[in-house]
């Protein structure tokens, strides 16, 4: 690659991961008009969540008094993995050299260290909420996990590749091709990414103050700035999660060369694979119930088991044909 | 020809162990030796064997030497290669740690009236006995080098006899190392009957049918297994470990089960050679079910240093997965990928020495501070031990395998080799594998899950009891010792080019090929396949992490006020909360035991409802015992119980018996 292009690549790549930050409130707001609407509701504004960050932002930020000082830095370092993490997954065009210093292992990784910074902050205060939520979080994520690394596995072996970057590229020179293993990849990340998000049915974003929270719980002592980069990393983590399905099982429309054109019909078709996505989430939400804490882990089973058929239908139907 | 100083310094590494096994002699009239003398030249032999290891890796090629000792014919041989120096570093690594730790640790010893010589002797009898595991060069040396090394910890295990849980445990223990060690020795018998000798020059030379050489790998499997604490032979593992002083537990943990990968890899890589892809099945499903149980058990531990060696169970299993995945691809005649599993499972080994020394040092800052192991009793201590603080949370990030630390790489390797089971011709390997992986993953989503709850539950939150409350910060010797295994844990994971071209020359020696690719895209980029496979940035991603967060500081920071004000908790706007309103360590893992009940034996009492004194008990039992070593243990009392009926007293019975025995020997001989 002439010296000029990797210049350009890292730009991209640069604005790409301001992108992220830019759009994932957006996204939330997005979701919340679109229940409202379900729900008859006019709703807030598309904009809303932003003006929750700003005010956020500018408030004062109080720490308990028995917090330690990793109370303190966990939201930046929460905020930064998870930005990091979604850096790499390719938004609106390819052969961007992030995706070279982080494959998909890699993501699952940040977003790990993310978690374990989360559930420490909440049970630095002492609070029981703090050490529910925890609790919770961590036994949510041990199903979750693995099911998302079966699922990503399912197509890194496919690619023959663990780099998202390859992974499409191998979608798109293969054509339209239903291949099983991806339909079980495809739903098994869905409901990953439903529990990782904390949306209904395993969590609900939209309480406060009730037993059965997980995410709230593990930030009730946070406010201010640090509340804002919390809420800011779970926005940018739902992107995360609605780029890496939209994108990789559908991603068609990527840009697949640096021109303003390109860019651009990427960026347009991102966009629209978003809002369906971000439809097809508030209408999920709207019509199902949030289940028992302990109904959870039959759900996520069934991720593990949807991803694990995915990988085996890969390689034990698709290798050999 | 220049000469090779490899030996020589791993010579000198055993003088200093054996002169600290000593000198310690002495410290029956004058505890102070042990603080002054034993343990910085404990430090010294680590260092020694440091240099050794790492000039085996880097000079390349091995060096011979035989001993004036031993028996008349059969002279001890001593070898130095790259196998060897990998282990020797690991030892040493650790050792060097320990040695500068341990010299505050025994401080608090002084006073008491454990014995400082058993203490002092055994510790560098351990030391010498693992050095000697990794230079043996025959049967016989390497035999005796590990009852040395068995013999030696089991006294250290039994270091504080007065309870009676440590005499069983130290039992325990003696009785499964010596069931092991019968097992090795018959693999060795197998090999030597094939080899026409001891020595392991004839025994590489062997000629072995591929069902002997069957029978050779199961009973190896069985001995070192045993010391790696493999299920379902683990039990002696989480009893032993945990009650030796803290930095003897960071040595067996760290260092003695690496000595059993060594031993595995030795024998099955090195001597046996032709290597049959059942066994990688074999050694695959072991590890698998002893990562995935040994991390749930661990999960379920409240006590911190038991909860620490059911870790090692869970990591020797995942270097067993490796080495399990190298065997299914060096059978079926994948050269590379076999070397990339054996790569990943050297490059676990070296990791697990380095953060488990460093958590079981940690856990003995903590037991030395607060003279408490139970997690239920801790809480703040980050507030009261910052330093410890520090270096702990470095390796619950290492074990937990996150990026960038040094578990995420080793990890991230083995995935890598799982993943290129699509090459693999037979259907039936191609998806174990991928189950393989999902158990892999599982895994280290339930280490995150037990490490949170580490961290939080002892660091984090509010002190449970009053002399938690109260805990003295360590001495500097105990924060050095730990902040150099915290280092080596973050620079072993931001430069895994580096470590790897350092492992590499063992795979060249064992299977003849290395990862040609792994370090072609320069320094920067580890690539163990080929750079379209799959390439990772250590370097960058930490560069990346900290350029985002500079934007992120200087960006969204701007103008916003700065001050912030400390007020009490809010906690929903419920009273002002007391510690023991805080989550335990029991109730942080209620959840995932509920979710994995069937696998524990959970024996769990609730008070009723209108019990004036409410209690909680929860007791959790490992099935393995009920499974696998009651009924032995009731096949040999009723074997016994047969057996003492021949003991009738009378002197004419026993004559009989002598006579008749030495009949059927002279009938068999003759």
């Amino acid at each position: 690659m002439p010296d000029g292009l990797v210049l350009a690549a890292w730009l991209i790549a640069f604005a790409q991961a301001l992108l992220y930050v830019a759009l994932a409130p957006l996204l939330v707001g997005w979701v919340r008009k679109v229940k409202a609407r379900l729900q008859n509701r006019r709703g807030a504004s598309l904009f809303q969540p932003y003006a929750d960050l700003r005010k956020l932002l500018i408030k004062e930020t109080r720490v308990p008094h028995t917090a330690s000082p990793l109370f303190r830095m966990a939201p930046y370092i929460v905020f930064v993995a998870t930005w990091l993490a979604a850096a790499t997954v390719p938004l609106v065009a390819l052969d961007l050299p992030v995706a070279r210093i982080a494959d998909i292992i890699v993501l699952v990784g940040l977003l790990a260290l993310a978690r374990f910074f989360l559930a420490l902050a909440g049970m630095d205060v002492g609070t029981a909420f703090g050490g529910m939520g925890a609790s919770r979080e961590m036994l949510i994520s041990s199903l979750a996990e693995p099911a998302m690394l079966m699922a990503v596995f399912t197509l890194a072996m496919t690619a023959h590749s663990t780099s998202l970057e390859s992974v499409m590229s191998h979608h798109l020179a293969d054509g339209f091709v239903l291949r099983p293993s991806y339909l079980f990849a495809l739903g098994a990340l869905l409901l990953v990414a439903l529990a990782e998000c904390g949306r209904i049915p395993v969590d609900n974003p939209a309480t406060h103050l009730e037993l059965t929270m997980i995410h709230e719980a593990m930030l009730l002592e946070y406010s201010g700035r640090h509340l804002a980069l919390m809420e800011w990393a779970a926005q940018v983590k739902l992107l995360l999660y609605g780029v890496l399905i939209a994108n990789v099982f559908f991603p068609w429309g990527v840009g697949r060369e640096f021109t303003p054109l390109a860019l651009g019909l990427g960026l347009l078709a991102v966009l629209a694979k978003l809002a369906l996505l971000g439809a097809a989430l508030a209408t999920a939400e709207h019509v199902m119930a949030k289940m028992r804490l302990f109904r959870a882990p039959a759900f996520l089973n069934l991720a593990l088991l949807l991803a694990l058929l995915g990988l085996l239908s890969h390689v034990i139907l698709e290798i050999g044909a | 020809m220049e000469m090779n100083p490899v030996l020589p310094l791993a010579g000198l590494a055993v003088a200093l162990a054996l002169a600290s096994s000593a000198v310690s002699l002495l410290a029956s009239r004058e505890p102070r030796v042990l603080r002054w003398f034993a343990m910085p030249l404990i430090g010294l032999a680590g260092l020694a064997a440091l240099a050794a290891g790492l000039w085996a890796l880097l000079a390349g090629g091995s060096a011979n030497a035989t001993l004036p000792l031993g028996l008349p014919w059969q002279p001890w041989r001593v070898r130095a290669d790259a196998l060897s120096g990998l282990f020797l570093m690991i030892i040493g690594l650790v050792t060097v740690a320990v040695g500068i730790y341990g010299r505050s640790y025994v401080r608090g010893y002084e006073r008491g009236r454990d014995s400082l010589t058993a203490l002092g002797g055994f510790t560098g009898l351990f030391l010498t006995g693992m050095l000697l595991v990794t230079l043996a060069d025959d049967a016989f040396l390497f035999m005796v080098a590990w009852e040395v090394m068995s013999l030696s910890s089991y006294f250290l295990v039994a270091f504080q006899h007065e309870y009676a849980a440590n005499r069983r445990a130290a039992f325990l223990y003696l009785l499964m190392a010596h069931v092991g060690g019968l097992a090795i020795l018959l693999g060795f018998g197998v090999l030597a009957a094939f080899g026409h000798g001891f020595e392991f020059a004839a025994m590489r030379e062997a000629v072995l049918s591929p069902g002997w050489a069957s029978v050779a790998f199961g009973l190896v499997f069985v001995g070192f297994g045993m010391k790696a604490g493999l299920m379902p032979l683990h039990a002696w593992l989480p009893e032993a470990h945990p009650v030796a002083p803290s930095y003897i537990s960071a040595l067996m943990s760290g260092v003695m089960l690496k000595m059993a990968v060594y031993g595995f890899v030795r024998v099955v890589f090195d001597l046996i050679g032709q290597v049959q892809w059942q066994w990688g099945v074999i050694a695959l499903a072991v590890g698998c079910v002893s990562a995935l149980m040994g991390v749930l058990f661990a999960l379920m531990q409240t006590d911190l240093k038991r909860l620490l060696a059911y870790s090692s169970v869970e990591n020797l299993g995942i270097v067993f997965i490796a080495l399990g995945l190298s065997l299914v691809f060096l059978g079926t005649g994948h050269l590379l990928l076999g070397s990339l599993a054996l790569v990943a499972a050297l490059y676990h080994a070296i990791n697990h020495a380095l953060f488990k020394g460093l958590l079981f040092l940690g856990a003995g800052a903590i037991l030395h501070g607060t003279h408490e192991r139970d997690l239920e009793q801790m809480g703040g201590l980050l507030r009261r031990m910052p330093w410890t603080g520090a270096f702990f949370l470095i390796g619950c990030l290492s074990i937990s395998a996150l990026p960038p630390f040094n578990g995420f790489v080793s990890e991230w390797l083995i995935f890598q080799s799982a993943l290129q089971a699509w090459q693999l011709e037979s259907g039936v390997l191609r998806s174990i594998i991928p189950i393989a992986s999902a158990v892999l993953a599982l895994t280290g989503a339930l280490v995150a899950a037990t490490f949170v709850k580490v961290y939080g539950i002892a660091f984090l939150g509010q002190a449970r009891s009053r002399h938690v409350r109260h805990a003295r910060q360590g001495a500097v010797g105990m924060r050095v010792g730990m902040g150099l295994l915290a280092g080596l844990c973050v620079l072993f994971g931001v430069l895994p080019t580096q470590v790897i071209a350092l492992i590499e020359p063992v795979s060249v020696q064992l299977l003849g090929g290395g990862l040609p690719e792994s370090g072609a895209q320069g320094w920067l980029w580890l690539t163990p396949i080929s750079s379209d496979t799959a390439s990772y940035s250590a370097p960058l991603t930490i560069l990346l992490l900290a350029l985002i967060a500079g934007v992120a500081f200087w960006w969204f920071l701007r103008g916003v006020p700065r001050r912030i004000r400390r007020s009490d908790p809010w906690d929903c706007g419920f009273a002002p909360p007391s510690p023991r309103m805080q989550y335990t360590a029991a109730s942080f893992a209620q959840p995932i035991r509920r979710v994995f009940g069937l696998l524990f034996a959970i024996d769990e009492s609730r008070p009723a409802f209108d019990d004036p004194a409410p209690r909680y008990r929860l007791k959790l039992t490992d099935r393995a015992w009920a499974l696998f070593y009651l009924p032995v243990a009731r096949a040999v009392e009723a074997a016994s119980r047969r057996v003492v009926r021949l003991q009738s007293g009378n002197v004419r019975v026993y004559l009989g018996w002598t006579l008749g025995t030495l009949l059927v020997l002279l009938w068999v001989i003759s």
